[in-house]
């Protein structure tokens, strides 16, 4: 029981923390959609992009079973090795100040700006425009919900608590940005890609290294003692990579 | 076309945005895999080349 705990923790909260994430992502544009062009084409744009990624879903998902464990154990960590470093390192050289942080407020400007625009060119295809702009976020951000629950739920029949954590975190999401109309700007976005870059990329080498046929010390435990390594490496690296500050130059 | 190249590029986007961090990844990948293979005998050494080789890449990235 305390091992399924320790297994199903680590992915719940992975996949929660990161669909937050997406999911605001995603709410910032079909708020800008709806705000320009009104809820309709939004909300349209929104349920399709939904179907789309339960089609993938319901497709993609059987197939899983059929795939040689400790090949999709190496595929999938693999892939996870690539994703969650890439939004370490972009959370590092954020939190460094090497790169600005992501503003949902700009990217709601951003986007209505854009949308505006494309009224005074396009007219009356707008509302195409519109919903398809909806519906591009909601499978993208979407996409990347799916291969995280699938990601950290498939090597241990954890798809289910994972999927869980996901949709709780999208309904999360969904009610508070609906309730306040608004982009949540105040979600600490880099707070949370810091953490859930630690979280995927130690699931990624713990899932390579299953693949690989390594016998990790202490089975699934052995993530946590991942993450707590990428979590020191990371604080170090952003010291590393920040800047020197404007009194320091000579 | 233009449309399923941009899918395309977005969907490959979601795990390469810069090729050498990528490539770096994939070549610490590759070394815990000839580890595994050539050491069959010590498995955990492929672990330990992929784990340093991980904290290695995300360190010394800039």
């Amino acid at each position: 029981m305390i091992l399924t705990w320790t297994s199903a923790a680590p992915a719940v909260s992975a996949a929660f923390l990161s669909s937050l994430v997406e999911a605001v992502e995603a709410l910032t544009i079909v708020l800008a959609v709806a705000t320009v062009r009104g809820w309709r084409p939004a909300g349209l744009g929104a349920l399709a992009g939904l179907a789309t990624l339960a089609l993938i879903v319901l497709a993609l998902g059987p197939l899983l079973d059929r795939v040689p464990l400790h090949a999709l154990q190496l595929a999938i960590g693999v892939l996870l090795l690539l994703f969650g470093m890439r939004w370490l390192r972009k959370a590092i050289l954020r939190a460094a100040g090497v790169i600005p942080l992501h503003d949902e407020e700009l990217a709601f400007a951003t986007g209505t700006a854009a949308l505006r625009d494309q009224a005074r060119h396009n007219g009356a295809r707008l509302d195409w425009l519109a919903g398809l702009a909806s519906y591009k976020a909601m499978v993208l951000e979407g996409l990347e919900v799916v291969f995280v629950v699938i990601a950290v739920g498939a090597g241990h029949g954890l798809i289910v608590p994972a999927s869980v954590g996901a949709l709780a975190a999208c309904a999360l999401v969904a009610a508070v940005g609906f309730a306040v109309r608004r982009p949540l700007a105040r979600v600490p976005e880099n707070t949370l890609k810091f953490a859930v870059g630690v979280m995927l990329s130690s699931f990624g080498v713990f899932w390579t290294g299953e693949g690989l046929g390594v016998p990790w010390p202490g089975e699934d435990l052995a993530i946590l003692g991942f993450a707590a390594l990428f979590l020191i490496v990371a604080v170090a690296a952003v010291r590393l990579v920040r800047p020197p500050a404007v009194k320091d130059l000579p | 076309m233009k449309t399923l190249v941009n899918i395309f590029r977005e969907l490959t986007g979601l795990f390469i945005d810069d090729g050498l961090f990528a490539l770096a990844i994939g070549v610490v990948v590759v070394l815990a895999a000839i580890v595994a293979a050539i050491a069959p005998a010590v498995p955990i050494a492929a672990g330990v080349v992929l784990l340093v080789g991980c904290l290695g890449v995300l360190l010394y990235s800039r």
